[in-house]
């Protein structure tokens, strides 16, 4: 019943937003600087897209009226302080939690009318590094990356072809049969992104995939993920390493007590934007 | 694809019923102890069934005749015996035949007989029934169709022990099916709570296979592929132990005591191919309920 009623209030604001003459879109221009004529462009070229959500635990506000569009391709930062509602935005995305208002559209599906048979199609589309790695401890390094591809029904032949060269890529292919417990937090981290880039996802999920490791492990992933991004896919990356801001190109989002403070765009190798 | 699927499968739960050994083998031994009774309930049932069965292919019917019958009268009365539906032979042994038969089986006690004015044995059909008759309530419908027949003064054909002994045994039956209904569920039970334990310790893991695309069938499958080989090594192991207990009892007590009286058998091909599916059957059940509780989203 709850639900419905959010769904019409949802509604209302999408004819608003129709009758408005694309407020949102206009004051995403503001923050961005793109030209009116890109309107279009930028809407086929979305793959994610926010539409006023919010989410509540209780009481508290995660994440407050979030409305952004997020490109084919785009390097997206989202940062802020700890408890900004980071980790809570790529949930969403997920569906690892439902929101509590608003919409979002990932490659045109809806997530609020999405059945519960569809979500693991949906999951499928990204590669997610947990900010806790979420390593399984009983299973081998190989086991917890082909995992993966096991639940799309890949042949034992591929899995072991692919697994061991995500594993080559991430610099752990002698810790093919090691149990993640026995392995350092760095190496544990590497293994999470071989796991999320292993099935070869659209979209790549990075919840502080540098933590706590020390700059040069740190500098190693976020290589690995800039050639990921070159190589076509999204990658939202959620940290509150300056480190990494600084030397990321893309949209930096800065989040804080859940809500967007503001959008910085920096020029990208591949995809020049004048500000 | 498919089938490399299901070995992939199939792999996962022995890999997993190994990792969890202890946790298994209390589960099968639980459904082997189960099987075990109701099997050898079964076996004591089908062997009693049978002995019983050579039992009722000895019945005969004896319509005993009125006295000073005429023998027109009795070779009538035989066609009307003959005609009615399945029967398959009969004998007449007159009162003089049936004195004499008497007199040859107790011939030490000869004396007794000597004494006798007139013979007191009345004359005798001896009906054979055919081999579709050969069932109680047949039987008792039949000799109740022939004591109805004139001249007939009784009939007698052993049901004041037999019927008893079938209505214990028709008991015995429903006992065992009631039992094995029982010990059907105690396997149930057990299974869904060997599932519930193992779905408990593994929850971390299913939650991150959920995470990373796997749908409620992938997650499902290895559940009842480790359940129903519980079922069945359950099973295989119960009916091994009786064969073993039975093949220790009759090489031992066959040649000297059962010998010429019942050949003791194994279970039927029928009965023991039902309980096999039956402790599969369990172990399904118990993964469903088990896994129906967890996973309604
Ligand atoms: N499952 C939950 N139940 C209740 N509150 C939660 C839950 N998850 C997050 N929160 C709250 O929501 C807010 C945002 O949490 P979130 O994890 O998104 O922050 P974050 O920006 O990722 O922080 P950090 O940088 O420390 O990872 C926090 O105040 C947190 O306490
Ligand atoms: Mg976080």
């Amino acid at each position: 019943m709850q639900f419905c009623g959010q769904h019409r209030k949802i509604t209302t604001k999408y004819l608003l937003f129709l009758l408005s003459g694309q407020t949102v879109f206009s004051t995403f221009n503001n923050h961005t600087g793109k030209t009116e004529g890109m309107n279009e462009h930028h809407r086929e070229n979305t793959i994610i897209r926010m539409f006023h959500v919010y989410k509540r635990y209780g009481a508290k506000n995660a994440l407050v009226d979030i409305s952004i569009d997020v490109r084919k391709n785009e390097m997206l930062l989202v940062t802020g302080p700890s408890g900004a509602g980071k980790s809570t935005l790529l949930k969403l995305l997920y569906l690892g939690e439902p929101v509590s208002e608003g919409q979002i559209l990932i490659e045109g599906i809806n997530l609020s009318r999405i059945s519960n048979k569809r979500i693991p199609f949906l999951r499928r589309k990204f590669g997610i590094i947990f900010q806790d790695y979420k390593l399984i401890p009983t299973k081998t390094v190989f086991d917890n990356i082909a995992m993966v591809l096991e639940v799309t029904g890949e042949s034992f032949r591929f899995i072991q072809k692919k697994v061991s060269s995500v594993l080559r890529t991430v610099g752990m292919e002698g810790k093919l049969n090691a149990f993640p417990p026995s392995l350092s937090g760095g190496e544990q981290q590497r293994v999470a992104v071989a796991r999320a880039v292993v099935g070869d996802p659209k979209i790549i999920l990075a919840d502080e995939p540098t933590g706590s490791l020390d700059s040069e492990s740190a500098s190693i992933i976020m290589g690995l993920l800039k050639g990921f991004h070159d190589r076509g896919t999204t990658v939202i990356i959620a940290t509150h390493d300056h480190e990494i801001i600084r030397k990321t190109k893309g949209r930096a989002l800065y989040l804080k007590e859940g809500s967007i403070q503001s959008e910085d765009v920096k020029p990208t190798k591949k995809r020049p934007i004048t500000i | 694809m498919k089938s490399g699927l299901i070995i992939f499968f199939i792999k996962r739960a022995i890999q997993d019923i190994f990792n969890n050994r202890f946790l298994h083998a209390v589960t099968i031994t639980t459904i082997a102890l189960s099987i075990l009774i109701v099997s050898a309930f079964g076996l004591f049932l089908s062997n009693a069934g049978d002995i019983m069965d050579s039992w009722k292919k000895g019945i005969r019917i004896m319509a005993y005749l009125d006295k000073d019958v005429e023998l027109k009268q009795i070779a009538e009365l035989e066609q009307k015996i003959l005609d009615l539906y399945g029967v398959a032979d009969i004998r007449f042994i007159s009162k003089a035949e049936a004195l004499q038969q008497l007199k040859a089986e107790m011939n030490r006690q000869t004396s007794l007989f000597e004494d006798l004015k007139e013979n007191p044995l009345p004359d005798v059909f001896e009906v054979q029934m055919m081999a579709s008759t050969q069932n109680w309530e047949k039987i008792e419908v039949l000799a109740a169709q022939i004591e109805r027949l004139p001249h007939v003064g009784g009939v007698e054909y052993g049901q004041h022990w037999l019927g008893r002994v079938i209505g214990i045994f028709n008991l015995f039956k429903f006992t065992g099916i009631v039992m094995a209904c029982i010990f059907f569920m105690a396997s149930v039970l057990i299974v869904a709570n060997t599932i519930r334990l193992l779905f408990y310790s593994r929850q971390q893991e299913l939650e991150i296979m959920r995470l990373v695309g796997a749908t409620d069938g992938f997650i499902k499958a290895p559940f009842y592929i480790e359940s129903v080989i519980q079922g069945i090594l359950g099973g295989i192991t119960g009916i091994l132990v009786l064969f073993v207990i039975f093949w220790v009892i009759t090489s031992n007590v066959e040649q000297d005591f059962s010998a010429g009286f019942f050949n003791l058998r194994f279970l039927p091909v029928g009965m023991f191919l039902g309980i096999i599916f039956g402790s599969m059957f369990a172990g399904w059940l118990g993964c469903y309920l088990s896994l129906k509780q967890f996973l309604k989203v």
